[in-house]
């Protein structure tokens, strides 16, 4: 009986090299695909078992990790303003995803970047424990929190930006929410908030989510919602009408006025002015302070509607952002802000005031008002100053990068003087502030069918400090509770956009 | 190739051997509860430390000493394997009970600890193997009984049907109140001796009658029985109780000792045909086996939401391995529960495999092989085929086991609700596991004593003074660890217990194997050793054949 004894030894040694082919095969050949696996939560475990890194503004973090008792989820991620820096931030949770910053910069955050290895090793190496890297912001602590207090009662934006650097110096969107809920170890709490924020789409869903916020609190409102600009796009008009060299600041447009109205091409629809007395004749200076659909409807004419697209182009209209082909990412991707072609001369007139197709981002509006602070050189926005390691040693630093030549100097001196003129004698008195150069200009965009929802509310201002300080604002408010008649830019957006420049060119 | 691979007369007591080794089996898994400890909450953990990697040792401890007693020949690296598996297997269960006890990746479900209930099956187990090595004087004994192990094996095989399944709708379970049973677990030694027993007395007429078709050897159509009865039971375990782990032992098994016993291959390539056809059938057919082969195909279709797959315990599984890759993540700091409560039980060795990583896996493999393989050396060692077959398909057992299990759980074969031998958590299994160690045992002292020249027939002349040597050098103490048990073990012997300071003549002088007194079972002071001729004059033979010096069942 040994022959057959002797091959079932070998038979059975056979099974077991077979297992341990296998065993190889699973832990080193397949290990990296099983290990990477969206559905191994070990991969997230591993994230959550050693700090995350924290979001720098001014040296100081506004996050932090806290360690629990949670196995799974050993250190908790903590943001220390709540609401006030979602926009920017984004969130992180076990549970829900991630997004904004929190997802872009993960890779530092937790830790797997590759620049961060050799750190990780010596952390390792050395027992400190490891931890991920650091992401400082551009953000102005000030700024931010001037703008969430302007906006925290209010639906809407705003977006600061240093003219020369292109540093979103804050970006605020309300309502927003509390990252806090989402990044809870409480899988079910997570989940109850997360439904309560979001409209599920999901086409599978037997009845359509009635949980949610109508008003949409994850949704970041300076990036991604674009806005009729409103009169704030006399601005871009008025760069191009001053650009061609046959307007100056002090140039009387001629507007078709037959009665005291302008009416559309063939038709007895007239464009209303809320001056009209005042606007009749009004040069482009005092069209400007004085917010005159009229003269700017005309001069948009007259400027064409090839030259009006090319100036909003030229300041980033249909240009950056996603869906262009030079997507805007600051690291937060931005939507694309509008100025169509094709339009019809009744269509052009309302697109030279703001209206009808035309649709901007705050941020494209801030990026406007800096070019023309900046002497017409618009620079790209970005929000993560430098990227750092564990130890807080810079990594990468953004540097700043020039989007384009938006206009000349000259128009933007001769701009720059006008939008002071607003502030100074028309409709942007509520920006002032003493000792400081302020320039500025309101919008009420209507929107809705026949305009019959509340309007926005837009006031975007630049501010020079005696110090050379230098801040670019646009600020947004959506239908707030006021009534329709009290909302106006100055009203509503010229005080939080004076609150933010104070923040920043103030000592 | 009759030679075995023990020379008998140089076979050495190799019990120190295994005192060594049974230290390491030991220590090992107590410094696994220190790693345990120190990764958790940083503190040695003193109380499992002592409790469950002390404890067991305590009791490997005192089956070393009865086995330097009883089977003072027996294998050295049965016992130290053993413990150390089911040492690891404790301290696995231990670090497991830490995570579901609260709750830790289960969905809020809380489970209790298991490591308790285990050291005491463990404990049971041990006991087990200690009352086997001490009771059973010899392997042949169990001959006797191979038409009532059959009978047993029969009930313990359709025991579990009237039960509800489990999870996956394998009925493998007995549950009376609190008390779960694992039948299977035990039927396999009880089918392994019948199978022995019943191959022994037919193996002639299975491997000399037979047709040569092709250059091989077929059998006849009528002795073809058996094999076919078997294969039909495999199925009827497959179809009634969805248990395809059971049903490939099984068969395996049977078809393995079939081929040692006849050394016939058309057997095995028969047997195989027969298993390919009859699991591919069953397998379309029966919907729970087609879901295992559909999780096995593509473990991860469980999160592509076709429903084509229903658990994601293989893909959780396969996560887990892939996340220990080649060192693991370190003991309890892994997420072994991402498995559900099975991660104590069938799937182990993916806790092995994601915090000891493949170096882990291999270690466990390579302990299992050794184990394996010691068995079928023991098998080579035996002296007489009924002992030969028994040791091969125990050993045959375990690997096919290993084989099924780790295969299922690594997604190498579809999965199978069996356990790891010794590793994981269940008492049926462990318990099972010592008995069939402990039949090992019994056959390896038996094989690998120092027997007489052949054909010499009286021990007191030329055996008596080199075992009176060893047994003194061995008990330390004169005669206190000969004599005492002897009585206890055979009282109708009692009348002719050795003196106990007749120490030199212990080996065999008061009875010779030709006149044991009426009654049979009576053994001299010293199991005698069974001329190398296999059958022929069993000393201990079934009752009325004893001394007899012939009938070869």
């Amino acid at each position: 009986m040994n022959k057959p004894l002797r091959r079932v030894s070998v038979f059975c040694l056979i099974l077991v090299a077979a297992l341990m082919l296998r065993a190889n095969w699973v832990q080193v050949v397949k290990a990296d695909d099983y290990a990477n696996n969206s559905h191994n939560k070990r991969a997230i475990y591993e994230k959550y078992s050693h700090p995350r890194g924290d979001f720098l503004v001014e040296g100081k973090p506004i996050t932090s990790s806290v360690k629990t008792d949670d196995k799974q989820y050993e250190f908790l991620r903590k943001y220390e303003f709540g609401p006030m820096y979602a926009p920017v931030t984004g969130f992180i949770s076990p549970f829900v995803g991630k997004n904004l910053l929190e997802s872009i910069d993960d890779d530092i955050l937790s830790g797997k970047d590759s620049r961060l290895f050799v750190r990780k090793v010596l952390d390792t190496v050395t027992n400190k424990g490891t931890r991920g890297g650091n992401v400082a912001l551009t953000i102005n602590a000030k700024a931010q929190e001037a703008a969430y207090n302007g906006l925290k009662d209010k639906t809407g934006a705003a977006v600061a930006i240093d003219p020369d650097t292109g540093k979103v110096l804050a970006m605020v969107s309300t309502p927003s929410y509390d990252p806090n809920v989402l990044a809870q170890n409480d899988r079910n709490a997570v989940a109850k908030a997360y439904d309560g924020l979001t409209l599920d789409t999901n086409k599978k869903r037997k009845t359509p989510d009635t949980n949610f916020d109508p008003k949409m609190p994850m949704d970041n409102r300076a990036l991604r919602y674009t806005y009729a600009p409103g009169s704030t796009f006399k601005l871009i008009t008025a760069a191009a009408a001053l650009s061609t060299g046959q307007f100056k600041p002090d140039t009387v447009p001629t507007v078709p006025l037959s009665g005291g109205k302008l009416f559309y091409p063939n038709s007895n629809q007239f464009l209303p002015d809320s001056h009209p007395a005042e606007c009749a004749g009004a040069s482009l200076q005092k069209a400007l302070e004085l917010s005159c659909n009229t003269v700017f409807a005309s001069v948009g004419q007259q400027v064409t509607q090839e030259k009006v697209k090319a100036q909003a182009d030229a300041f980033g209209f249909n240009n950056f952002g996603k869906g262009s082909q030079n997507p805007l990412d600051i690291p937060s991707r931005a939507a694309m802000s509008v100025f169509p072609t094709g339009l019809d001369q009744g269509q052009l007139m309302r697109s030279s005031i703001g209206q009808d197709s035309v649709a901007a981002t705050p941020l494209q509006m801030a990026m406007v008002v800096a070019g023309i602070a900046n002497n017409g050189k618009v620079m790209k926005p970005y929000v993560v100053d430098e990227l750092r390691a564990q130890n807080l040693s810079v990594l990468e630093k953004t540097q700043p990068q020039v989007a384009g030549e938006a206009i000349t100097p000259e128009v933007a001196q001769m701009l720059q003087d006008m939008m002071k003129g607003v502030v100074d004698n028309g409709t942007g008195k509520s920006a002032q502030i003493p000792g400081v150069t302020v320039g500025g200009k309101t919008g009420t965009a209507q929107h809705g069918e026949n305009n019959n929802k509340n309007p926005y509310a837009w006031f975007v201002s630049y501010a020079k400090g005696a110090d050379g300080k230098k801040v670019a604002v646009a600020v947004v408010v959506e239908d707030s509770d006021a009534e329709r008649n009290e909302i106006s830019g100055s009203g509503l957006a010229g005080p939080i956009a004076k609150a933010i420049m104070e923040a920043v060119v103030k000592k | 190739m009759s030679n075995t691979t023990i020379t008998p007369q140089a076979a050495p007591n190799r019990r120190n051997t295994e005192l060594m080794m049974l230290g390491f089996a030991v220590l090992v898994p107590m410094l696994a509860y220190a790693n345990v400890g120190l990764a958790g909450d940083g503190s040695l953990p003193m109380g499992s430390l002592i409790k469950y990697g002390f404890g067991l040792g305590v009791f490997a401890g005192i089956a070393h000493l009865l086995v330097r007693k009883f089977a003072p020949y027996a294998d050295p690296l049965l016992l130290p394997l053993a413990t150390f598996l089911n040492g690891m297997g404790l301290m696995f269960i231990n670090r497991l009970d830490l995570d579901i006890v609260k709750g830790i990746g289960l969905g809020g479900r809380h489970g209790t600890a298991a490591a308790g209930s285990q050291l005491m099956y463990s404990a049971i187990g041990i006991g087990l193997f200690v009352g086997i090595v001490v009771l059973l004087k010899d392997h042949r004994l169990l001959q006797r009984y191979t038409y009532t192990f059959m009978a047993l094996a029969l009930v313990l095989l359709v025991s579990p049907i009237p039960f509800p399944g489990d999870m996956y709708g394998a009925k493998i379970w007995i549950r009376l109140g609190p008390f779960n049973f694992q039948p299977g677990e035990f039927t396999k030694i009880v089918l392994t001796i019948f199978f022995a027993g019943y191959l022994m007395a037919k193996r002639d007429a299975l491997a000399l009658a037979s047709r040569k078709v092709m250059g091989l050897y077929f059998p006849r159509g009528r002795d073809m029985g058996p094999i076919v009865v078997v294969w039909l039971l495999s199925i009827l375990i497959l179809v009634f109780e969805r248990d395809l782990g059971t049903s490939l032992l099984f068969f395996g098994l049977f078809v393995v000792m079939l081929y040692v016993a006849t050394e016939r291959t058309s057997w095995l390539l028969f047997g195989l045909f027969m298993a390919i056809g009859g699991a591919v059938v069953v397998g379309t057919l029966e919907p729970h086996v087609h879901d295992r082969v559909a999780a096995w195909l593509d473990p991860l279709a469980a999160y592509n939401g076709s429903g084509s797959v229903q658990s994601e315990q293989l893909a959780q599984a396969l996560f887990g391995y892939g996340t220990g890759g080649l060192l693991g993540t370190g003991l309890n700091q892994g997420h072994p529960t991402e498995i559900g409560f099975a991660a104590r039980s069938d799937f182990i060795l993916t806790t092995v495999g994601e915090e000891l990583g493949l170096a882990g896996m291999m270690a466990i493999f390579m302990v299992y092989a050794l184990l394996i393989e010691r068995g079928l050396r023991t098998s080579l060692a035996a002296r007489d085929p009924f002992g030969k077959l028994l040791a091969a398909g125990l050993s045959v057992t375990i690997a096919l086991q290993v084989f099924v299990v780790a295969g299922g759980v690594t997604g190498l074969i579809p999965l199978t609700g069996m356990t790891m031998p010794f590793l994981a958590q269940g008492g049926s299994s462990v318990i099972t596991n010592w008995a069939l160690v402990a039949i090992l045992i019994r056959i390896s002292d038996t094989a690998r004593r120092p027997a007489p020249p052949a054909g010499t027939f009286d021990p007191g002349a030329q055996v008596a003074p080199r075992r009176g040597s060893h047994a003194s050098g061995r008990d330390g103490t004169p005669a206190g660890g000969t004599t005492p048990p002897q009585p206890s073990a055979t009282p109708a012997d009692g009348s002719s217990a050795p003196d106990p300071e007749a120490l030199t003549v212990a080996g065999g002088v008061p009875s010779a194997p030709g006149g044991p007194p009426p009654g049979g079972s009576g053994t001299p002071p010293r199991p005698f050793v069974p001329p190398p001729n296999p059958g022929g004059g069993a000393p201990f033979g079934p009752p009325g054949q004893g001394g007899s010096g012939g009938p070869n069942p």
